[in-house]
This record gives C-alpha cells, structure tokens and sequence, in this order.
C-alpha cells in the first residue's frame, strides 16, 4: 500500500484526528528506501487510538514499530515520530505527532506495541514529553535526579550534580 | 513478630511491592517466604557490561526482571547536534557498538547519503559488503565465545579469539585500525583494499570454514550445553515482533525476516544468500539454542557472500564519490535500517541545511533487544537468567549510547 492509500483510509475513519500529509524535502516515491519519508500528521491525544488500527486492520498490519524518536523543532514545538512497518504486507509509514512545549503531553503507545516502552521512556528522559498511559515513565537513560531534559535546544547543563562539577 | 514490610530496600527505584508469606515446616517453625529482591550488576561478569538487573525472586523462580542501563550513556546525540560537519560523526558511531563497529558506521554514512542522494561507486559497495560481513563473524564470535563462558564452557572463548584476531588483522592491513576503523566514508572509503587483500581473506575463508564444524563440535552440540540452553528462554515469535526484537534473537524465534533482503540496500539482492531461521531443532523455537545456531549459521552465510564478493569485486576508484561539502537540504530527513550484527540499526537524521545535522537518532539493535528481557526471564529460574541475557547478546555501548 502507498502512503496515499493508506492516509486516504485513515482520513476516513478517524477524519479531523489526522491533520495533513507532506512529502519531506529527501522525499519523492522513487523507490522502496524513500518511500518511508513520507509522513502523517496525527493528533497527539488520538495516537493510540489510530495505532491500533494500524496494527489490527487486516489491509495494514504494521506489527513492527522500527523507531521511535523525539525531536525539539527549535520553534516552541515537540514532536514524536514514529517509524512504522509490516512484516505481511511489507510496506512502511511514518507518523508525526506535534505538542507545545508548554504543554508536552502525547498518548502512550506502549500498549500496541511493547518495543515503544523503553523508547518513549527514553523521549521523557530527553525531551521531557509526558507520555499519558504509560505503564513505567521514569527516566531511563540519566539519573532519576537529572535536572533538566538535554536533547532540548535551550538546554543548559546544571553545574553540579551531588557537589560534584558537571560541565567539564 | 518483625514488620516485614520494614524488609524492603528503601530505595527500590520502581513501585513494586515484594509479596509476603509464611509457610510451616515439619518441625513446626515459622518461616518467611516472602519475594526477594536481588541486584545482578551494574559490575556482574556475565553481565556483558554495566547493566544491572533488578530481579524479584521467589525461591529459585524469577517473578519480576527490571534493567536498569545509562551507566554508559555518553550523549552521543547530543554530541551529533553539536559537531561541526557529519564526517565528524562517524568515529563517534564506531563506539557505540564497539564490537561490531564497521556495520554502525556504514548505517550512519548510508543515511547520510540517501540524504544526500549520492550513488557510491560498484567497486565502494562490494568492498563494504565484504567488511561488514568479516565485521559480522568477528562479532558473532564474540557473542559465541562469551556465551560459552556464560553457560560453563571456557575453552571456545580463546577458539574464537584466535579466529578474531584474524579478522582484525585483514582490518588492520586495510585501515590500520584493529576495533574502531572510521573506514567507511560518506560516498567512498578512507583506503582501497591493500594489494595482498584478497589473498588473504581467501585464506581465511577456506581455514575457518573447518573452525566453524570444530565450534559445533565443541560447544553447539555439546550434551551439556543443549541440555542447559535448550527450551530455556523461548521468545515466541509474536512477543518477538511486538517488541520489535530484530537480528539473530527474532530469526532465532523462527521468524524470516533479514533486512538484507526485505528491505535492500548496497549490493546484497545481487548475492545468493537465505536468512538463517531457528526451528526448535533440540527443544522450543526461539530458546537459546535457537539464537545461539542461527548466529553459528549466519558465520557459515557471512562466509559465502564475502567469497561471492571477493570473486565479483570490480575495478574503481573508491574515493570518487565522496563529496566535498556535505550540506543536506534545509528540513531534509530520512531514517535508513540497515542489518547489523545484532539486529536492525536505524539512523534517523533531520538536516536544517546547516553543515551538521539537526537531530541524530540512533535505533540501536541491543537497546531494544534488552527491552524484551523481562517478558522472556519471567517465570524461569535464576540460573538461567545468566544464559538468557546472554543469548541476547548485548553491547551496552549500544545500549546506553
């Protein structure tokens, strides 16, 4: 299935949850390898919902969730962005959710698949997104008493940590 | 009567509330059996690094597994937003899996170039399938070697090492550099293969192909070490895939999927080869065993697509792609999988147009294989905590980035 197809369906079903489809700059439809540049804009409080019908719907079956990563667009906005595939039908899409960063809250989706756990443990950790519905969100990779969410582009690396100096 | 709940470590990081119990024995005493808490790691042996696990047991029976990783985390993306140009990059993604450092930085260069839209030239690809293939068996010697110590055999550790000491050699005559190579450049290569390359590494296919029966022999089919791998561990394949489990572990729970073929790049559809799968051969699929024979057979296949590449290697200049000024276009982004050793390392780059990238994510194969760790030891005994983490075969370099 194209990204077409695929976000033509999606628009059906869940219609306003889905804000806009955009070919990326590196983009084109050339072959298998850029296709996956092609990427959905969804709801960042309807993420779960729309998983699971990626996954269950018998036309799509993205089982496996390749990446999951943060990003801080450097203009107020976060965003998590999911690479998904299907090992049946093997085909590839990307998904893109945007929050503010005074308001960081974006829907688990660890449920669907469990490989999102640690990844969206590592999004809090780095970029401070509180992930709604998730089982476990504690930092993962920095301690639990790190100030302060690095991968963020206004981030200043706090001067000490237990009396010890920090930036070196 | 003590408060047992005054027992409990006060500073278990997790809100898990060990279950309290008693139970009588024959003499009449009372007895707690309550769960226990024990910490394997951050500096266990076979722990392959610092990791540590926080494991609730019962008796003997694992109730709850929870890894805790960072101890190595050194910001490796933090660091790719601050470099001045990506060629800078690739010695940092040579140590995040150090084992096996060739295939990590030919995942980040190969993103860079996609991003780029340059085509490397014919002879760039076969050389670099070839290295990577070298890199995979040095690698998955590693993983064999320690697995054996893992599970009480020390001898096939120093076998391995032997074996490896001859791939690093080829790396070294290449590149000079025996663990960490910055080899592979963005649309090209820092050297072309020496003169008396090929030589060699004909020589080392036709002396490891009889190691590789020796190592059956050895370890693989060893009575003892079916006998503690076997039905130990099993991943079932639909747990495997909803963890996205990727590599040798989720070919090793029977499923076919290898990204070399299902989602192709560099030269590797020109080759015959056929993923390895496990079938459950001495007890269930996807036990240990399985994971441990589907990396002793990827050995076998990594040898026959570098004997296949060696023949069909063509004339060229390896440097002649490489670009002088690498400058994506502004808002260009890709993510680009490749197979590595253990698994599918994905690279996720947003250029801003700027000489270094905007944001690097990398998708180690270790990281979220260990994520599954928990769903798989539940339920099992201690004793075989050791092997089932180790038939996971981590780097925590990777792990941790």
């Amino acid at each position: 299935m194209t990204a077409q197809e695929i976000f033509d369906i999606l628009k059906i079903r869940f219609g306003d949850a889905l804000i806009e489809e955009k070919l990326s700059a590196a983009g084109g439809s050339a072959s298998v390898g850029y296709a996956m540049q092609v990427w959905i804009n969804i709801a960042p409080d309807k993420a779960k919902e729309i998983s699971f019908f990626l996954r269950d719907d018998s036309a799509m079956q993205f089982d496996y969730l390749s990446c999951l990563s943060g990003v801080d667009y450097n203009n107020g906005t976060l965003g998590i962005v999911y690479h998904l595939s299907s090992m049946v039908h093997k085909h590839k899409i990307v998904l893109k959710t945007f929050c503010t960063k005074e308001n960081p809250h974006v829907q688990s989706v660890s449920d669907v698949w469990g490989t999102a756990n640690w990844h969206e443990r590592e999004v809090f950790d780095l970029f401070g997104i509180v992930i709604d519905g998730h089982p476990d969100l504690r930092r993962i990779l920095l301690p639990d008493d790190w100030e302060g969410n690095p991968l963020r582009k206004d981030y200043k690396v706090q001067e000490f940590y237990h009396g010890m100096k920090v930036p070196y | 009567m003590i408060d047992l709940t005054m027992l409990q470590p006060p500073t278990l990081p997790t809100d898990y509330t060990v279950k309290l119990g008693h139970t009588k024995t024959s003499t009449g005493k009372t007895i707690r059996t309550e769960e226990m808490i024990v910490n394997m790691g951050p500096q266990h042996p076979s722990t392959h690094g610092v990791l540590r696990l926080e494991i609730v047991i019962d008796g003997e029976i694992i109730v709850d597994c929870i890894p805790h990783i960072g101890y190595l985390h050194r910001c490796f993306e933090k660091h790719c937003e601050q470099m001045t140009n990506y060629q800078q990059i690739i010695p940092y993604a040579d140590r995040m899996d150090y084992c096996s450092a060739m295939t990590n930085e030919w995942a980040f260069v190969l993103a860079v170039e996609r991003l780029l839209k340059i085509e490397v030239p014919e002879r760039v690809e076969y050389i670099r399938v070839i290295m990577a293939e070298l890199q995979r068996i040095a690698s998955h010697l590693i993983a064999v070697g320690t697995y054996g110590i893992d599970s009480g055999a020390f001898t096939p550790f120093l076998y391995t090492f032997i074996d490896r000491e001859k791939i690093l050699d080829l790396f070294e005559m290449t590149c000079g550099a025996r663990l960490l190579y910055n080899y592979i450049w963005i649309g090209g290569l820092s050297h072309d293969l020496p003169p008396n390359f090929i030589g060699q590494a004909k020589d080392f296919i036709t002396y490891f192909h009889p190691r590789i029966t020796m190592l059956n022999d050895l370890l693989t089919y060893n009575e003892i070490f079916v006998k503690r791998t076997a039905n130990v561990g099993v991943l079932p394949k639909d747990v495997a895939i909803n963890f996205a489990v990727s590599g040798p572990q989720l070919r090793g729970s029977g499923v076919n999927w290898d990204l070399r073929r299902d989602d192709p790049y560099s030269i590797y559809h020109k080759l015959e080869w056929q993923p390895q799968i496990g079938k459950g051969e001495v007890g269930t699929v996807g036990d240990c065993w399985d994971r441990h024979i589907v990396r002793m057979r990827e050995m076998e296949q990594s040898l026959n697509i570098i004997e296949q590449a060696l023949a069909a290697l063509p004339e060229g200049n390896v440097k002649a792609a490489i670009p002088k000024r690498i400058r994506p276009e502004k808002d260009a982004e890709i993510y680009v999988r490749t197979e590595a050793s253990r698994g599918e390392l994905g690279y996720y780059i947003i250029s801003d147009g700027t000489t270094s990238p905007f944001r690097v994510k990398a998708r180690g194969p270790a990281f979220v294989n260990l994520s599954v760790l928990p769903e798989i030891v539940r339920g099992g005994l201690i004793a075989d905590l050791v092997l089932t983490a180790g038939s996971i075969d981590i780097v925590l370099g990777e792990v941790d980035r």
